[in-house]
């Protein structure tokens, strides 16, 4: 074949290409375009046919559906729960990732293994005698029973130890030498080196408190403190039928984790493909 | 070499403060681990043997007993055989999406990260929210999947109420949600391989298939090994979309183990037949985690 016939045979290949990707980003984002289109839909036009480019936007639909549903008050407690347990486990992790590298002590090996052990237990063995305890101490429908079981992560430790080990040690020692306490020498000289780790492992953590759903599920009923994707279960039990109001509260419970993954695209899927590697 | 000489030169008082700071730093993580996975998985083996609805005071010690019941009770089992359809379909079909868009994205290609960025938002995408929308893109009548094959003149089932057609809806989401993922793991292995192979190939005139065939895919097997097993614990362990769109129905066709579970637990009060569940679902959970720290190194964290 001339040289032609193969920059041509290039060129079809890469449209060939691009038609294949094209089809199936289409087929990946239907349910958002769809989602969205849906959420600002008159009432009469919600069941006109479907379409993917927005040509209405009732914002008042929006209003509508967070008077139905305390979406606000979901809003809030996902947010208290996300935030808390993702400060925890960055806390608890650099925490316990420092004694794991710096410090020497009997059961060392032992005890990182106990706590890698965690990994393989599925949260579903533990989910009744974890939700009995939280009962019998007063827990159920409270931010404790939300927060207070999710404040240490074994990937964490694992993460932030692996950090930990590429830091020199002279610098531990530059900073006791001045007098600094081992607390001070983890919170003022390692954490800050360590940022890309406590960036993966916050934004790991968030995420994944955002997106729970079967703890939540059980330890609240209360509608105060339900969060928002239990909330948003509830709600589409009860007004399956209103699609409008219904995608409203959908894009209202995607949407600070979608704004969140177009800001830190690189570090979230590196967190999380990294992280999935834990379970 | 500074390291190991700081620790053995020091004084054993010395040693002894450094134990007492370790157990300060690690006391956190302790105190919730033993409260929240080690306490719970340990109550969990006596729990198994009760017979108890966690409310009343008579708790009954049965032994084997739920196990044995397990073994007779014809909802478990059609539980077994759903769980066994749905994560062999969802690994093996979104293994296979994913290995094929990374192959598309294996190159210099114009929008590429924009691409990649799209494959991969399902995967952050919450559960419940993914299967509130795809419950309605599935309404027989107006959804958009059925109004789609009415333009191209098929009449679409009645999805997720038909008990036909409810699980590969439900599998469908579970791929949409997975494809992401196993697409930018994939694309890491890809990128692992050296051009040199293909280089070589190319010399002795291997086609695209031939390339493929006997280079990518052999060298890809560890990748496909850990994903294979990755991808089936993390969907052995669905429930949230589940939940969402049929709640196990109709008729049982979606009723994956751990809604069975759930059910018994939360809605019937079976609490010691519901942990015998988790057993089952703990053996399955552990030996694949097992197979894959064996395969991958230290833990399983060798990317990290």
């Amino acid at each position: 074949m001339n040289r032609g016939g193969h920059r041509l045979q290039a060129i079809a290949g890469s449209l060939l290409l691009h038609a294949f990707l094209i089809a199936g980003a289409i087929a990946v984002v239907l349910p958002f375009l769809w989602m969205i289109t849906t959420s600002l839909k008159p009432i009469q036009e919600t069941f006109s046919p479907p379409y993917l480019v927005p040509v209405w936007f009732r914002w008042e639909n929006y209003v509508a559906a967070w008077k139905a549903a305390p979406f606000g008050r979901y809003y809030l407690n996902s947010f208290i729960m996300a935030v808390f347990i993702t400060a925890g486990q960055v806390i608890t992790s650099a925490m316990a990732a420092y004694a794991f590298d710096r410090l020497e002590f009997p059961f060392k090996n032992v005890l990182f293994l106990l706590f890698l052990g965690t990994l393989m237990i599925p949260f579903h063995l533990q989910l009744i005698p974890s939700y009995l305890l939280v009962q019998r101490l007063g827990w159920l429908n409270t931010y404790a029973a939300l927060i207070v079981p999710r404040l240490a992560s074994a990937f964490g430790i694992f993460l932030m130890r692996q950090y930990f080990r590429t830091i020199p040690r002279e610098l531990d020692e530059a900073a006791m030498i001045d007098g600094c306490s081992p607390f001070g020498v983890l919170f003022r000289v390692l954490l800050p080196i360590a940022r890309p780790a406590v960036a993966t492992l916050g934004l790991f953590a968030f995420l994944f408190a955002w997106n729970d759903f079967l703890w939540p599920l059980i330890v609240t009923t209360s509608p105060e403190k339900l969060t928002i994707q239990v909330g948003l279960a509830m709600f589409s039990g009860k007004y399956g039928t209103q699609w409008v109001y219904l995608m409203a509260g959908t894009v209202t419970a995607t949407l600070p984790v979608l704004a969140l993954f177009v800001l830190a695209q690189r570090w979230i899927i590196q967190g999380l493909t990294m992280g999935g590697l834990k379970e | 070499m500074r390291a190991v000489r700081t620790i053995t030169d020091r004084p054993s008082s010395l040693r002894a403060s450094q134990a007492w700071a370790a157990l300060f730093l690690l006391l956190p993580a302790l105190l919730v681990f033993g409260l929240f996975n080690i306490y719970p998985t340990l109550y969990a083996v006596w729990l198994s043997l009760l017979d108890w609805d966690g409310l009343s005071a008579a708790k009954v010690f049965v032994g084997a007993g739920n196990y044995r019941e397990l073994l007779h009770d014809a909802d478990f089992w059609n539980s077994v055989r759903v769980t066994a359809l749905y994560t062999v379909s969802v690994t093996v079909l979104s293994l296979a999406a994913g290995l094929a868009v990374a192959l598309a994205l294996n190159r210099r290609l114009f929008a590429r990260t924009v691409y990649r960025t799209i494959y991969f938002t399902p995967v952050i995408t919450a559960t419940v929210a993914a299967g509130v929308v795809w419950t309605l893109l599935f309404d027989p009548v107006n959804g958009v999947i059925n109004v789609g094959l009415r333009k191209i003149g098929i009449s679409g089932p009645r999805w997720l109420s038909d008990p036909l057609w409810a699980l590969p809806a439900v599998i469908l989401v579970g791929v949409w949600k997975r494809l992401g993922f196993n697409m930018v793991v994939y694309l890491a292995g890809l990128q692992a391989i050296s051009p040199e192979y293909y280089e070589a190939a190319l010399v002795d005139g291997a086609g695209p298939w031939h390339r493929f065939r006997h280079i990518t895919w052999p060298l890809l097997t560890p990748t496909t090994v850990l994903l294979t097993i990755m991808t089936v614990i993390d969907s052995f362990q669905a429930f949230d979309h589940v939940f969402v769109m049929t709640s196990g129905g109709p008729l049982g066709a979606t009723d994956v183990l751990p809604l069975f579970l759930y059910r018994q637990a939360f809605r019937l009060f079976h609490l010691g037949y519901a942990a015998a569940v988790g057993w089952v679902i703990f053996l399955v959970v552990f030996v694949a985690t097992i197979l894959q720290w064996r395969l991958s190194g230290e833990g399983g964290w060798r990317r990290s």
